[in-house]
């Protein structure tokens, strides 16, 4: 017996795990919604240029050029069999329905509610920062942000970069500005080179990815860019805008004369809706991150929830499009169709040894442990609400703060527009740090709507309600 | 089981159960007094409605029973930075109850006339003189009633801060920590404890005050006099900082929603009902945040183009007549109750800690408590008077 | 000079607006940072301290790039488009 749902299965976010969920329901004679907050399908890591862009693929995407094509024809294909809401931002998620306004500040409007029976959750992530002296200074970027402002706009975000952190986007975004004719002034990686060397064995497991990686390091080097490894930053100079950073390396303090620094440490999952729609959440060593419970399948705690791509754990762009597919088959599974479930148990084994290959990248690429002792109590944690690291240590040494909402009561850390999302890891090390425990041990960030700032011209009057 | 937990025991004149601000506040006038005092806190101090409230330190609008309890609170968070450490940017910006139209106008005005033997201050301002005191107000009222020195405070700051000077002034404050099963003893009480971390805590008392808010209900059940009370979960949300538009905590006649400014420039309004996710937990409700959105750029329409950035509400105990119940037990000597605060506790609560001290110590307190008797329910409704065995 | 450097793309056509009372050029598919950024070291002080912003994540994550309107609108500049004759004002509000 095949289940009909009263409602469609809705999908939110359109990048990788999106758009292969969206064709997996498509194929079964589904018509799903997706609803994404961008523009345009692809997510961030395919993420299309505007409209009257020119650049061609191989030169926004470079090895996964064909990938990305290939994304953009799956839901090109399908868009006539799906309900697609681009810039629109799922606000809150309620007894079964999601709250749903336009992503677009010029329209602005009304709050739609929109009930579900089946719901996956692909909302992406973001990247993973660390404060440090003068990150808020006018041309320190994100990562992912960097790379955004070149594949989306065609610039670069500054004429001197510096890139800083650690993971395979450091490199890989050095090389994409390096060949759009920018000046990247260095790469500086916080990881070391004996963490490099004892993740090669397990990074082997994908030997084309570990490749393109050695390949990018070797071109960078090879066209006199700067690297090192085993770097931390000690501060941005310049006032008003970047001038340089000063950095550590064994020891001894180096500068680097630069306009911009883009800055990231790996990714951090979105995990806002999971939370709102009531999935109960682990805490995953290797993310150093909560992430919701969910199956190999892809299904949470939550019947009829399932999450899917980076949102639900790091697992990068490759596991995301499988784990969309997956979450599908699933989907479908818990409808009553039928479902190849060859394919399904090939795409639970292919996700399986990207997890292997993930924890040598994580070896590779390992997240500063030592940082958030490291940095100065003057430093401003939370961008938004400005809250020092000092504050945050004084709450929890005067024994006012042993857990991380209690931090957010009494600091206001991780209250302000972002909601946490940027101050968020920072807090809970700084919280561990100073409690001599772990980020596991001191609780998780609860999630309030609105995920993002909801405009008034959301709001109703009770007049309209009636008529 | 093999797992061995450590049992604790303690001593204590009295034991709260409860660390919100009537609770806390009761431990730091207590252990001020000299009593030994043990504060049991299943959350943290202050996390629940005490901690999550509007903010409103409002004397203006309570009805005359409460307002001697209410005029000596306005004493107490007048000194507030001396009792608790911290200024809880507490203001007195003053609390104007607007009225929307000529009978609201009219209902002020009769409140004013009712308590003005109560010395608040108040002053009813309209037509003209309302427009060119509060030219940001506009047409939104044809006037209103300000109660100059009522104003505004933070709750997640202050509530927990009376816990903590508590703790400071030698009380013995268990967060994480929940009460278990209470029953009277020989000469006084038996509380068993249990920690998050699983550890097990016996206190024995000689006094037990129940300020456990929404939750007080179970432990007056459990020594036989049950209370009608209910939970509720006011609506919350808060905007990005915006230029100062807005220097008094306002209210509306009749109800609806309710605003204030805090220094840092965000507007907190509230208005409507949240839900319940389980016993512990509630969450704004979408109709009521989008309505209360409605609602609030209808009344200050500075907000028209700001955004909400965060909401929330908390779980807060009400009675049928929005009186809290304070006072003695009806039906076991050295108990004391004080809970049912109806969405008013925060102003008057240090105040409700005081008067429960001054009943440990005194036998009686200074300020009239008669209204708030726990019996007042039992006469309404026998059906609820049959006792219960204790600590059952 | 500006913070965001164009390295391609430049032959889109070119979209007038003002920032700051200034009349100045962006091009057609430009975000409102783009637009700012390739005119201007900033986008908004800081509420509290006062200190410029230029955003961070350009991904609509971090909300550290909103800007206002002459009109008194907010918009966040990473995920919203100049439009011909928009006014954008970066300064701290009064």
């Amino acid at each position: 017996m095949t289940d009909t749902p009263v409602h469609p299965p809705i999908i939110v976010g359109a990048g990788p795990a999106g758009v292969r969920t969206a064709e997996t329901l498509v194929a079964a004679g589904l018509r799903p919604l997706v609803i994404d907050e961008a523009a345009r399908w692809g997510g961030q890591i395919y993420r299309q240029p505007p409209e009257g862009f020119h650049r061609p693929k191989r030169a926004l995407y470079g090895f996964e050029a064909g990938k990305a094509d290939a994304l953009h024809r799956a839901m090109a294909g399908i868009l006539p069999a799906v309900d697609y809401r681009p810039r629109s931002l799922v606000w809150n998620i309620e007894s079964g329905a999601l709250d749903v306004t336009p992503n677009d500040g010029l329209k602005g409007g009304r709050s739609e509610t929109v009930p579900f029976s089946h719901l996956i959750l692909a909302p992406g992530a973001t990247d993973r920062v660390l404060p440090f002296p003068g990150w808020t200074t006018p041309g320190v970027f994100t990562l992912g942000g960097s790379q955004v402002a070149l594949k989306f706009q065609g610039c670069a975000v500054g004429s001197r970069v510096l890139f800083l952190g650690t993971g395979p986007l450091l490199y890989l975004v050095a090389y994409q500005y390096a060949k759009a004719g920018a000046t990247v002034a260095g790469v500086l990686d916080t990881s070391g080179f004996a963490d490099h060397a004892r993740a090669v064995p397990g990074m082997l497991r994908d030997p084309g990815t570990f490749a393109k990686g050695v390949y990018y390091v070797g071109w960078l080097r090879a066209h006199g860019v700067p690297v090192h490894s085993g770097v931390r930053p000690v501060r941005v100079e310049g006032d008003g805008r970047v001038e340089a950073l000063v950095w550590r390396r064994n020891g001894a303090e180096q500068r680097t004369v630069c306009d911009a620094v883009a800055f990231g440490l790996g990714l951090r999952p979105e995990t806002q809706l999971a939370d709102l729609a009531g999935c109960r959440f682990r805490f995953d060593a290797m993310d150093r991150a909560w992430v919701p419970e969910r199956s190999a399948a892809g299904r949470t705690s939550v019947a009829g929830v399932y999450v899917a791509g980076d949102g639900a754990g790091i697992a990068g762009a490759d596991a995301a499009e499988m784990a969309g597919e997956r979450a599908a088959l699933a989907l479908l599974e818990d409808l009553g169709r039928p479902v190849d479930s060859a394919r399904a148990t090939l795409l639970e084994q292919k996700l399986a040894a990207s997890a292997r290959f993930r924890r040598a990248l994580t070896d590779a690429f390992p997240f500063p442990a030592d940082w958030a002792a490291s940095v100065p109590d003057d430093t401003p944690v939370c961008r938004c609400e400005e809250v020092s690291a000092g504050t945050l240590r004084k709450a929890a040494r005067d024994g006012e703060a042993a857990e991380i909402n209690r931090l957010k009561a009494l600091t206001r850390v991780g209250m302000g527009r972002c909601q946490g999302r940027m101050c968020g890891a920072a807090s809970a090390e700084l919280l561990a740090q100073a409690l001599g425990t772990g980020p596991d041990a001191v609780g998780r960030l609860r999630s309030q709507p609105p995920v993002k700032p909801l405009p008034f011209s959301a709001g109703i009057l009770d007049e309209e309600k009636a008529s | 089981m093999t797992a061995r937990f450590e049992m604790e025991r303690l001593e204590a004149d009295v034991a709260i159960v409860g660390g919100g601000i009537v609770g806390g506040s009761a431990a730091l006038f207590l252990t001020r007094m000299g009593f030994k005092v043990a504060l049991l806190e299943r959350d943290w101090c202050g996390a629940k409605a005490s901690g999550v409230n509007y903010g409103g330190v409002r004397r203006q609008g309570r009805p005359p029973e409460q307002l001697p309890l209410s005029q000596r609170s306005h004493a107490i968070w007048g000194r507030l930075p001396e009792l608790v450490g911290i200024d809880g940017e507490y203001v007195r910006s003053g609390h104007l109850k607007l009225a929307r139209n000529e009978a609201d106008l009219a209902s002020l005005v009769a409140y004013n006339k009712k308590v003005e033997t109560f010395g608040l201050g108040l002053e009813i301002i309209a037509g003209e003189a309302f427009r060119a005191r509060y030219p940001a107000l506009g047409d939104r009222a044809v006037g209103g009633s300000l109660c100059p020195e009522d104003g505004h405070a933070n709750p997640r700051l202050v509530s927990p801060a009376f816990a903590r000077a508590a703790a400071k002034a030698g009380a013995v404050v268990r967060e994480q920590t929940a009460v278990d099963h209470v029953e009277r003893t020989g000469n006084g009480f038996l509380l068993r404890c249990t920690s998050v971390g699983g550890d097990a805590l016996e206190v024995r008392s000689r006094i037990l005050l129940n300020c456990s808010g929404a939750w007080s209900g179970r432990l007056a059940e459990s020594f036989g006099e049950p209370v009608p009370l209910s939970s509720a979960h006011p609506c919350m949300a808060v905007t990005e900082p915006l230029p100062r538009f807005l220097d008094v905590n306002i209210g509306v006649e009749g109800g609806g929603v309710y605003g204030r400014q805090v220094e840092r420039g965000n507007v907190v309004v509230g208005g409507g009902r949240g839900f319940a996710l389980d016993a512990d937990r509630a969450r704004p409700a979408r109709n009521a945040v989008l309505t209360l959105m409605g609602e609030a750029v209808d009344l200050f329409p500075q907000l028209r183009h700001a955004h909400v950035i965060r909401t929330w509400t908390g779980v807060e105990g009400y009675t049928p007549d929005r009186n809290p119940i304070i006072g003695p037990s009806a039906t076991t000597p050295g108990l004391f109750h004080a809970f049912g605060f109806s969405g008013a506790g925060f102003q008057i609560g240090p105040a409700v800690g005081e008067a429960l001290a001054e009943l440990v110590r005194d036998g009686h307190s200074s300020a009239p408590l008669d209204t708030f008797s726990i019996t007042r329910f039992a006469k309404a409704d026998p059906a609820l008077s049959v006792a219960a065995p204790a600590g059952h | 000079m500006p913070l965001l450097q164009r390295v391609a793309e430049k032959s889109r056509r070119a979209v007038p607006f003002v920032l700051d009372g200034r009349p100045c050029e962006a091009l057609e598919g430009d975000t409102i940072l783009t637009a700012l950024l390739t005119n201007g070291e900033q986008l908004r002080r800081s509420e509290f301290s006062g200190q410029p912003r230029a955003g961070f994540c350009l991904m609509g994550a971090c909300q550290d790039c909103w800007v206002r309107l002459e009109d008194g609108r907010r918009l966040r500049a990473c995920s919203n488009f100049i439009e011909p004759g928009m006014h954008v004002v970066t300064g701290a509000q009064p």
